[in-house]
């Protein structure tokens, strides 16, 4: 089995890299179904060959390069003084409705797995609410949870755990 | 060589699984077994060496004698040596003098094929009769499922409820920064497979009734989506991946349908799916968190944690729903219900002082009884007999897994040394 999928992936790998198909913006192109039996139809899941991203939200001066919000301990709303920062997003997606973000919310580690996985959930389920009040679009915004799974900071300390109670906004092309 | 290694250091006992010759040679990460807490009042039983090709046969009876040691509830008597057959009668009044009430003796032969076959006999010395017997038959690989076997009758004749040697655990290992792998092993932290290798979070595996399939969170698409995975064939399903997160899968007692948690309505509330993803219907509808269902034992209500009251509590809800009643009080954070098999005591994590601790509660008395000193206690899993129960906690910096009894008294610690484990499952009886 084996010694068959290897040479297939490495046809894959090199087509992929010889070619450079006009990507749609968004995701989700079909699949087709060639009738030849010998091609193999290549699915890209997630946002691997993301659009490369203006300088507006990577420029360290804008303020649509900062991308996180922080929490207070098991707490879920978003505070006042980020309130500038996700008006700015909210603006950038109302004026550019190709473009999706994907909210993660995380949480620091202390107890339950799921519940933390909740918690991170109603992080990133308050920032989308403000992002889509102040003009983004609901298609244009998912909130999900990464929970405790992926802390910023490893540390054992209240500066560590401040780090990992956040609600990151992130373009396509950025998860 | 082939004997656990055994070291007695104040009142704990220390028992290292070194039974290379029985390992598959294609485990690694192997779990160790640390006993640090025993029962009070231990049955004193010798198992004598069984009788057949003395390697074979003497990885066989170490099997069954860490099984009987591992569980905290038994004294092994020194056996002597001398290899004692099923077929020759005891000495009763020799094995009375050395202290046991109870014997076995067994032996164990190729019968063809690549299999073994393991017979064995256990006596009670002071009634002079025999107790149980029975022949169990392997292929070579796998004699240490009969061991456990053979422990299991044991323990169930001198203990009065079902042993669980025989069963299977999963289990999560974290190594480096992101090498996940969800892992099966023998109750003993034997034979260790992994069932999914991934660079994403793996967390919630919980054991489908059957023992065939394993239900849990992935996090492979960059959110969390679950799935039930059939061991055997490596085949798995995609049972929720709605917008927002999917989590928290426990099985229904009937093995038809789960209980899980999406986001897709807007916060985390608790649906009930069929096995294959179909029949979505939501169960909670409340502005706060719903998450971690159970169902009790007889499928009628599902336990849950939610922070509608202010604080992160337990509830529980009728599987068609109605109104929640709160089920814990005592103190400002209790989560991760788990009702035992008999459907009398509640374990969960509570946090007490500065430390999450596993707790029990009798259901119908409500009284609560904290079974550990530890901090970050996590994840509590029954074993299938209900007498201990499998955590992950902390020691030292590094995920662990341990057993306590539910009385609090036996403990086990299980550890890795390459790496975190945690996100246990104890896994069902198996037939």
């Amino acid at each position: 089995m084996k010694q068959l999928i290897i040479p297939a992936l490495l046809a894959l790998l090199i087509a992929g890299c010889t070619s450079t198909p006009d990507a749609p913006e968004q995701g989700g192109a079909p699949v087709e179904s060639r009738s030849d039996g010998s091609s193999v139809a290549t699915v890209t899941a997630g946002g691997l060959d993301g659009q490369k991203l203006p300088p507006e939200l990577t420029d360290p001066k804008s303020i649509l390069s900062k991308r996180s919000v922080y929490f207070d301990y098991d707490k879920y709303d978003v505070k006042a003084e980020y309130k500038d920062l996700v008006t700015a997003h909210s603006k950038f997606l109302a004026n550019n409705r190709q473009f999706k973000m994907l909210v993660q919310g995380n949480a620091d580690d202390r107890g339950s797995r799921e519940y933390n996985l909740a918690l991170g959930q109603k992080r990133a389920d308050a920032v989308k609410k403000m992002l889509t009040l102040l003009g983004a679009r609901e298609e244009q915004v998912e909130s999900v949870s990464l929970g405790e799974e992926k802390p910023k900071n490893e540390g054992q300390n209240e500066a560590a755990w401040t780090e990992n109670r956040r609600g990151d906004m992130l373009y396509n092309g950025e998860f | 060589m082939l004997r656990p290694m055994l070291k007695l250091r104040g009142l704990s006992l220390i028992a290292f699984s070194a039974l290379a010759l029985l390992q598959s040679p294609a485990a690694h990460a192997e779990l160790t077994i640390e006993i640090t807490g025993a029962g009070a009042n231990r049955i004193p039983v010798a198992i004598a060496d069984f009788g057949g090709e003395p390697g074979t046969s003497r990885a066989l009876t170490s099997v069954v004698r860490s099984d009987l040691e591992r569980s905290g509830l038994f004294q092994l008597i020194d056996a002597g040596g001398a290899a004692i057959t099923e077929s020759s009668s005891p000495a009763y009044g020799d094995w009375k003098s050395k202290g046991a009430d109870a014997m076995a003796a067994g032996s164990v032969g190729a019968v063809g094929n690549g299999r073994q076959e393991a017979r064995f006999r256990l006596y009670d010395t002071n009634k002079q009769t025999t107790l149980a017997g029975a022949a169990f038959v392997a292929s070579t690989p796998m004699l240490r499922m009969a061991g456990h076997r053979i422990a299991d009758v044991i323990y169930e004749k001198l203990i009065g409820e079902p042993g669980v040697f025989s069963t299977r655990i999963a289990y999560v290992v974290k190594t480096g920064t992101n090498r996940y792998e969800l892992h099966i092993a023998d109750a003993d932290g034997q034979n260790a497979q992994a069932a999914l290798k991934s660079r994403e979070p793996i967390i919630s595996p919980t054991w489908s009734p059957d023992g065939g399939r394993l239900a849990y969170v992935s996090f492979e698409n960059k959110k969390p989506v679950v799935y039930v995975h059939s061991l055997a064939s490596g085949q798995r399903i995609v049972v929720a991946n709605f917008k927002g997160s999917n989590s928290a899968p426990a099985w229904a007692p009937d093995g038809r349908k789960l209980a899980l948690v999406l986001s897709k309505d807007g916060g985390s509330q608790i649906f009930t799916v069929n096995a294959d993803g179909s029949g979505v219907q939501r169960l909670t509808t409340t502005s706060g968190i719903s998450t971690e269902p159970f169902f009790s034992p007889d499928g009628q209500s599902i336990y849950f944690t939610s922070d509608r009251g202010g604080s992160p509590q337990i509830y529980r809800i009728g599987v068609n729903g109605g109104d929640a009643q709160r089920v814990s009080f005592e103190g400002s954070y209790n989560v991760s219900p788990r009702i035992s098999p008999d459907g009398k005591t509640m374990a969960f994590i509570s946090r007490r002082e500065s430390g999450f601790r596993l707790a029990v509660m009798d259901l119908a008395s409500k009284q609560v009884q904290i079974l550990t000193d530890s901090n970050k206690d996590e994840s509590p899993t029954f074993a299938p007999n209900g007498r201990m129960i499998l955590i992950a906690t902390e020691i030292g910096g590094r995920g662990v897994l341990s057993a306590v009894s539910i009385d609090g008294r036996i403990k086990q610690r299980l550890s890795i040394s390459a790496g975190d484990v945690r996100e246990p499952a104890w896994g069902p009886f198996t037939k």
